[in-house]
């Protein structure tokens, strides 16, 4: 159940982010790259195989590698996320920029001929 | 290896980072500190870089090649990250340090002063490219590449205007999307086979399941496809062009390298997880690097045809120098890999030069670019500044004279006329296919054949008009102390690459060889020897 739940989660941010970021203005761009940066963060974090009530963390005496969560695409994922909010974020900005700029919200930074 | 020889490795990542952090607390009116910060910074990366390429061509017991591992925190390989320096990474320093140096001496007349944080911005970019080219560990890969770009990013903006923004938007949406992927096939590749470190995954890969194999295969392609959109393959690399022409000429000549690190890691992941060792994988993915390595030669070719600027022909040199690249990788074999590495060397120089070179000629020419406008009114504000910004300082005499022999140099170095090194590298490249006589060979030998001659035509014919055939209306060509030493500088060290031909085509081989047998490479990670 919960491998169905996510593989829908992922499939339909995916979905979204690509079709978002094919359009024309940069607003549904940026949301485009959210939406995809959401979905690669739950992708990584299934490649870590889905466990339900899994420390992550070893106690000592109880060493055994199987019984524990993988913890490397946890820290992966903190990473991956820190980096896309960043790039994001600047991603903005020049947006903002481009919109200053040109007087127009289309990506191409003309609005389409009639 | 003495004690401070130890921490070498690591020098060329952080010392651009401690400068870049350092400068960041000094006003941004007091450029000629940061002019100086940031040249000596360079100067010192270039000379650790060199004491490196030493160390990695004699640094074995035997005074034979070795690949010189440095762990973060000394936790050990297969757990920890490891940087590590062999011939590739530490010859793709050196290059990064070289142009690095040119290009900085070149910003300093005029271009450092068109923006904000400028040196800052350059020195983190080269400390993401450094970092990308030694690092040892996918994911730390995906951390400096993004470093790297988000540097880019801020210096493809450098100098502002619309035609910049413009071209910084799709520069950045398409980046953002090939990181997405970068993150998709790192994560793939984790999930099927546990590991991140590039020596430990060789390893594994012969070893995988069959039922696994397709997965791996499809993380792999998922990855390249991510370097394949930096290093600007066709049809991924249409950002290229607009992109690096709109550019401030400093930044541009930095750009030629970014291309360059997509090329290395894509070579770097197939010597290592793709060799002959690899059991079932072996060459995975060879045929459609041939493939679209002939497609980006074409169109960089067509490109550089069709362009009437001098910017763009110099962005699609460097399509077509990545598109040979890829195309020997994937089709050339180890003796012909050895020629291209010494014509990646060369064609990164000239193309960065050509880069400088057309920024003079076409200054004033273009009216979205200039450098007088800042993105922010008030990011930026000095009393002095529209006298001082569009002040070279010092200029040097005979500017058309010294423009014209520049824009000669550039075109037989990309052409690969006689008597520079263009010429020596694609020859040893023709020669080596041409005796290997495949299918593949003969494609890339023609394709390089074209390429020469499209460069001739496109780049003489721009280069005689911007030059030579002035139009009456554009304003007199200037050219300041510093643009002058830092053309020089790139131009010089295509000539003494030209002169010392047989030294560096010689490490070129070695490295080629030294590529085909990852097995040391894997060991010296791996087990710690030569730490």
């Amino acid at each position: 159940m919960i491998e169905i739940v996510l593989a829908l989660a992922i499939g339909v941010l995916s979905a979204s982010g690509v079709w978002l970021l094919l359009r024309p203005r940069t607003f549904q761009v940026i949301i485009g790259l959210c939406l995809l940066s959401y979905a690669v963060n739950i992708f990584i974090f299934a490649m870590g195989r889905l466990r339900v009530g899994a420390p992550p963390v070893t106690v000592s005496g109880l060493e055994t590698p199987a019984l524990y969560a993988d913890p490397t695409p946890q820290a992966l994922v903190l990473t991956a996320i820190v980096i896309s909010f960043a790039l994001t974020a600047l991603f903005l900005v020049v947006v903002l920029a481009a919109r200053g700029a040109t007087g127009s919200d289309h990506v191409d930074g003309e609005e389409p001929r009639a | 290896m003495t004690d401070w020889l130890e921490h070498l490795i690591i020098g060329p990542i952080v010392l651009p980072l401690v400068v870049a952090a350092g400068m960041l607390l000094i006003d941004e009116r007091r450029r000629i500190v940061k002019g100086v910060l940031s040249l000596a910074a360079m100067a010192a990366i270039l000379v650790m870089a060199l004491l490196l390429i030493h160390e990695s061509a004699t640094g074995a017991v035997d005074g034979g090649d070795v690949a010189r591992v440095y762990r973060l925190g000394d936790w050990a390989a297969p757990y920890g990250i490891v940087l590590v320096a062999d011939r590739l990474s530490t010859l793709m320093v050196a290059l990064t340090g070289v142009l690095g140096i040119c290009a900085l001496v070149f910003s300093l007349a005029r271009w450092d002063r068109a923006g904000p944080r400028f040196h800052i911005l350059f020195l983190l970019l080269v400390m993401g490219v450094n970092g990308a080219l030694l690092t040892g560990d996918l994911f730390n890969l995906f951390v400096f590449f993004e470093i790297m770009l988000a540097a880019s990013y801020g210096l493809v903006l450098h100098g502002s205007g619309e035609t910049r923004i413009r071209a910084g938007l799709a520069y950045i949406a398409v980046n953002l999307t090939a990181s997405l992927l970068f993150l998709i096939g790192v994560s793939l590749i984790y999930g099927l086979t546990g590991t991140l470190n590039m020596a430990d995954l060789a390893t594994r890969i012969p070893d995988i399941a069959a039922q696994d194999r397709g997965m791996v295969h499809i993380g792999a392609a998922v990855l390249a496809v991510a370097f394949l959109i930096k290093s600007a393959s066709w049809p991924l690399g249409f950002w290229l062009a607009p992109t690096y022409s709109a550019a401030s000429a400093p930044a541009a000549a930095m750009l030629a390298i970014l291309s360059k690190v997509g090329v290395y890691v894509i070579l770097r992941l197939n010597a290592l997880v793709f060799s002959a060792e690899a059991g079932a994988s072996a060459g995975f993915g060879l045929d459609w690097l041939l493939a679209a390595g002939l497609a980006t030669m074409l169109f960089g070719v067509l490109g550089m045809l069709a362009t009437r600027d001098l910017m763009r022909a110099a962005a699609f040199a460097v399509m077509v120098s990545s598109g040979a690249l890829l195309a020997v990788i994937g089709g050339g074999g180890t003796a012909s890999l050895g020629a291209a590495l010494y014509y990646l060397v060369g064609s990164t120089l000239a193309c960065a030069a050509l880069f400088l070179v057309a920024e003079i000629l076409e200054r004033g020419r273009d009216p979205g670019g200039d450098a007088g406008k800042a993105v922010f009114e008030d990011e930026y504000r000095d009393p002095f500044e529209d006298t001082e910004r569009n002040d070279p300082g010092l200029v040097i005499p005979a500017a058309v004279a010294a423009l014209g022999g520049a824009v000669i140099l550039c075109t037989l170095m990309i052409a690969g006329l006689p008597p520079l090194a263009g010429f020596i590298g694609k020859v040893a490249m023709m020669g080596a296919l041409m005796s290997a006589d495949s299918v593949a060979g003969w494609m890339i030998v023609g394709m390089l054949a074209v390429s020469s001659l499209a460069a001739v035509i496109s780049l003489t014919r721009l280069g005689v008009a911007a030059v030579w055939t002035r139009d009456e209306a554009a304003p007199n060509l200037v050219v300041g102390a510093g643009e002058f030493v830092g053309i020089a500088g790139l131009l010089g060290a295509c000539i003494l690459m030209s002169i010392f031909g047989e030294t560096v085509l010689a490490y070129a081989d070695h490295t080629a060889a030294w590529l085909a047998e990852p097995s040391a490479y894997i060991g010296a990670v791996l087990t710690g020897e030569g730490r």
